[in-house]
Order: C-alpha cells, then sequence, then structure tokens
C-alpha cells in the first residue's frame, strides 16, 4: 500500500467514524442522563436523511434550506419521542422505558415504511460533490473531506452547549443527581428535551451526510449504523460525551482499515464492531472513559 | 410566612407524615428534631414540592404553594439543603454555586451573591476552580448551604447540615447557621438530630415521633423539658 492509498484510507475512515460519533453523542446523553437506550435514536438517523430528500423532490427546496429544515424537524421529532413515549414513565421501572423505546423504534420504521415505501431510493447528489479531488495522487471524494470537518464544527457547537452555557450546566448535573438538581431550580424537563433535540439534530446531520456518502434511502438504514454507534458509546464509556467521539472514530478506522489491510475479511467487517463490544465489555465494562454509574432508583 | 397545615405523607402504602402542622415566622430559625425515621426529611421533601402523593396545605406569604413542583418552590423563595449535602462531584466548586441560582436570571446578583458567599465561607473561594467532589466533608457541607444561599431564598431549609462532621465543625456549622439568620434576616428551618446544638439557636422547634408533632415550644422551654433531656440529651 503506498502512501496515497494510505491517506485515502485515513480519510475514509475518518468520514465513517465522524458519522458513527455525531450518533453515538445522541445514545450517549439520553444514557447519560436517563440511564435508557434511546432505540429510537436510529431511526431519528434515518427520518433525518429522508426528510432532506422528501423537501428536495416534493418541495423544491434548495439544498441548505432542506438540510436545515429537517435537521429542525427531526429534533422537534426527539423531543416529542420524550414527550411522548419516554416522560410518562419516568418513574416506572426502567425496562419500561426501554421496552418504550423498543417499541417507538418499530413505529417509526413502519411509518417510514408507509410514508417512504421500503424500496430502497436513489439518492441524487449535486454534481459537485460527484467529482473526486486529487491532490498529489490522493484521489478522495469532496465528501471524505466535508464529513469531518462538519462534524467536528458540531461537535466543537455541542462541547460549547455543554460546557459554557446554563443549559449545559444543567444537564450535567442532571446527569449526576436528578432531585437534586430539581431543588436547586434546574427545570428538569426542559434540559432533557433540549438533550433529546440536540442528540437528534446530530443524528440527523449524520444521518444526511451519510444518505449522500453511501447514495441510498431505506427505512431499515438506520439500524446497522445505530447499532454501531450504540456500541461506540459504550466502547467509549457511555454517558461520556468525550468517550462517544472516541468510541465513533475507533469503529471506523477499524471497520476501514481492517477491510483495507485483509481485503479477505471484507465480509465479516460489521463482525468487527460485534467483537470489540464484546472485548471491551469483558475487558472495562464501563468502557474506555465510562466511570461506574450508580443505578438510579 | 410558612404555613404548613395538617400535612399526610404516603410511600406506597407506608402512612409516613400524619398530620403535621407547623410554622415558621418571619426571620425565625425553626427546627424539627427527632428520631431517625420520624419523618423530619419528609416533612422538608413535602414543602419543597419533591414529594407529589402528600394531603394537607403548605401555604407561603399566603399563597398556597401545596401543589408547586421544585422548581416553582425555589423560585417563590423557598430552597431546600438535603440530607447528606448532595453537591455535585463532578462539578467545580463555582459550578456548583451557579447551580444553586439557576433559577434566577439577574446576572449581577447573582456576582454579587457569589461574592458574599465566598467572603462568608473564605475556604470555597480558595478552592473554586476545584471539583466540589474533592472538598472534605466540612468543605462540601458549607458548599452545600452556600449553593442553597445562590437561589437568593427567603427561606432555607437545612436537613441535617452537621451529619457526620467532626464536633469542631458542627460548631461552625451552628455558627454559620445564625449569622445567616440574624445577619441577612433569613428564616431558617433546621433539621437536626443534635437536638442540643439545634434547640439552642432555635427560636421555637417541633419534635417530631414516628410522622406526628408529639411536643413544641421554643427552644429553651424544650431545652429545659424533662422528657426532652431523656429522649434526645442523653441526661
Ligand atoms: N422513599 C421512601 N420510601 C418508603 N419509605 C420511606 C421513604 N423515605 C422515607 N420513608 C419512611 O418514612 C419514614 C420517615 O422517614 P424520614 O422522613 O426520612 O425520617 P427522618 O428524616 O426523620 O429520619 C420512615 O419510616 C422511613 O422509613
Ligand atoms: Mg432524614
Amino acid at each position: 500500500m503506498n502512501l496515497a492509498t494510505f491517506i485515502q484510507h485515513f480519510l475514509n475512515s475518518l468520514t465513517l467514524g465522524s458519522l458513527y460519533a455525531l450518533i453515538a453523542i445522541g445514545y450517549t446523553m439520553v444514557y447519560g442522563i436517563l440511564r435508557l437506550i434511546n432505540f429510537a435514536h436510529s431511526e431519528i438517523f434515518m427520518l433525518g436523511a429522508y426528510l432532506v430528500f422528501w423537501g428536495i423532490t416534493l418541495f423544491h427546496l434548495p439544498w441548505p434550506l432542506a438540510i436545515v429544515a429537517s435537521i429542525i424537524l427531526v429534533a422537534g421529532m426527539g423531543i416529542m419521542v420524550d414527550r411522548i413515549a419516554y416522560r410518562p414513565l419516568r418513574d416506572a421501572p426502567r425496562i419500561s422505558a426501554l421496552i418504550s423505546a423498543i417499541g417507538v423504534s418499530f413505529f417509526l420504521q413502519n411509518v417510514a415504511i408507509v410514508f417512504f415505501q421500503a424500496i430502497p431510493r436513489e439518492v441524487y447528489r449535486p454534481e459537485w460533490l460527484e467529482n473526486p479531488i486529487i491532490f498529489h495522487g490522493v484521489r478522495v471524494l469532496p465528501l471524505t473531506l466535508f464529513v469531518p470537518v462538519l462534524s467536528l464544527l458540531l461537535m466543537l457547537g455541542l462541547v460549547y452547549v455543554v460546557y459554557h452555557t446554563k443549559a449545559g450546566l444543567g444537564m450535567r448535573a442532571i446527569s449526576k443527581d436528578i432531585e437534586t438538581s430539581y431543588l436547586m431550580g434546574v427545570s428538569v424537563n426542559q434540559v432533557i428535551a433540549l438533550t433529546f433535540g440536540i442528540g437528534s439534530a446530530l443524528a440527523a446531520a449524520s444521518g444526511i451526510m451519510w444518505a449522500l456518502r453511501y447514495p441510498q434511502l431505506q427505512p431499515i438504514m438506520g439500524t446497522i449504523p445505530g447499532f454501531k454507534a450504540f456500541i461506540a458509546a459504550v466502547f467509549g464509556g457511555i454517558g461520556s460525551i468525550q468517550g462517544a467521539v472516541i468510541g465513533g472514530l475507533t469503529l471506523g478506522f477499524i471497520e476501514i482499515m481492517t477491510v483495507a489491510f485483509f481485503p479477505d475479511l471484507a465480509g465479516y467487517r460489521d463482525a468487527f464492531a460485534f467483537i470489540l463490544l464484546i472485548a471491551i465489555l469483558l475487558v472495562k465494562p464501563t468502557g474506555l472513559l465510562g466511570v461506574k454509574m450508580e443505578d438510579k432508583v | 410566612m410558612l404555613e404548613v397545615s395538617d400535612l399526610h405523607v404516603y410511600y406506597g402504602g407506608i402512612h409516613a407524615l400524619k398530620g403535621i402542622s407547623l410554622e415558621a415566622a418571619r426571620g425565625q430559625i425553626v427546627t424539627l428534631i427527632g428520631a431517625n425515621g420520624a419523618g423530619k426529611s419528609s416533612t422538608l421533601r413535602a414543602i419543597s414540592g419533591l414529594i407529589k402523593n402528600k394531603k394537607g396545605t403548605i401555604t407561603y406569604k399566603g399563597q398556597d404553594i401545596t401543589a408547586m413542583d421544585p422548581v416553582e418552590v425555589v423560585k417563590s423563595g423557598i430552597v431546600m439543603s438535603p440530607e447528606g449535602r448532595r453537591i455535585f462531584p463532578h462539578l467545580s466548586v463555582e459550578e456548583n454555586l451557579y447551580l444553586g441560582a439557576y433559577s434566577r436570571s439577574d446576572k449581577d446578583g447573582i456576582e454579587r451573591d457569589k461574592e458574599w458567599v465566598f467572603d462568608l465561607f473564605p475556604r470555597l473561594r480558595e478552592r473554586k476552580n476545584q471539583k466540589g467532589g474533592t472538598l472534605s466533608g466540612g468543605e462540601q457541607q458549607m458548599l452545600a448551604v452556600a449553593r442553597a444561599l445562590m437561589s437568593a431564598p427567603d427561606v432555607i431549609m437545612l436537613d441535617e447540615p452537621s451529619l457526620g462532621l467532626a464536633p469542631l465543625l458542627v460548631n461552625d456549622v451552628f455558627k454559620i447557621i445564625g449569622l445567616i439568620n440574624e445577619e441577612q434576616g433569613k428564616t431558617v428551618v433546621l433539621v437536626e438530630q443534635n437536638a442540643f446544638a439545634a434547640l439552642k439557636i432555635a427560636h421555637y422547634a417541633y419534635v417530631l415521633e414516628t410522622g406526628s408533632i408529639v411536643l413544641q415550644g421554643t427552644g429553651e422551654e424544650l431545652i429545659n423539658d424533662k422528657r426532652i433531656i431523656e429522649a434526645y440529651l442523653g441526661g
């Protein structure tokens, strides 16, 4: 393998890893606060992708507007999912919310089948995204550069919200001790809604970029990336945002690089993620950056 | 100022508070004493809005606050510092204080109050960038009180602030409580197992036993009451 090919693989890993990381952040933030695995998150990712192409083909929206509209709508849907399916179960045993999450996931998938039909749809990409950029022998699609940069910007925005705003302080407090946060005057439900909104917006952004990168839409398109992002979140230490990012990138690199270096194993690429999950759970059950979380009663 | 009348609290089938009535007048220190499990914390938690399964009325400044949620209660001017301090170990001292001020939006007022609590607890100023979890037990208690004060309350409810502290620190805590009451004119509702120290600084006191008030009077009266001496003061 020469340097140019390696750089191509490197950038591809970075792209895939960033997309996983953006989804993983939503899993980890919700888990950090509610100890809930939001299974509907992978459907949020899928809806983000569909809505953009719906906006473009049905309503003839220009690209940027379709993207912004989709992200806002999907963020709103994430908030609604919490409001309708999780909030009424806040004081119920945690397994109830988990079952509710699985239900919502199936429900949204079926809604997508009804509205968008089950057949995979080709994604039409703007022409300037189709032409590879060639630089000193390195041949990359523009998206391979855009995705990591855009993802980085989104993550920096997230860091700003979490560490430098009042709502972010509320999030960090709630993730440790909901009751005391409440006593201190934190509007817990509002902060939780914001968390769902932000997580969903990031998943939508990931879904949109995913659909451009692998230009096909399908109601079940969220399942595998969602699963892997969840593994990334567990690997990094569920509840930790930095962990989710590191986990996502790690998974992206493992997946692309093993296939690049061991082409014979290409058929098993999805298995690597699960091997990684089992390995980390055996060696360090709390994940890379995770701390032990006391169960909430 | 704060009035509780015929308060009942239920945990599932357990009837934990069986009709409690009490009152805290403006500027007073009122203490609730009683053995473990008597219902002291339940009383404070019901007032602060954490317990929904309750009967009775709680009025504050003439307004019925029984059905308010904790955020509304804090905004109305009553704050509670929970049992066991419950500071946020992963947040800095300063962030813990800002959290206490979460219900407020007057930036200047918040900064002013932060300086004021730093004057009150100079140790906290020295450690303002340290994580809450790295403080000693006494410092954590100071932080818990300071954090509650950051909501600019008229009424501050403290649930066993001396719990688990060395005797010297217990003194400091009671000194601070007196100070908050005298200098700032804050009304204090103090729950304590350390009955003697609590009665000494309290204007008025209630004794709880298995969910009911069995005795009440001024701090002075109760400190000399034979039943109290036998039951709580080890006399
Ligand atoms: N979350 C709870 N669930 C069930 N019972 C509780 C709960 N909290 C308190 N109790 C019961 O209510 C009674 C009063 O408790 P509490 O108010 O904590 O007393 P105190 O603060 O005086 O020690 C006790 O019998 C206790 O066991
Ligand atoms: Mg108690």
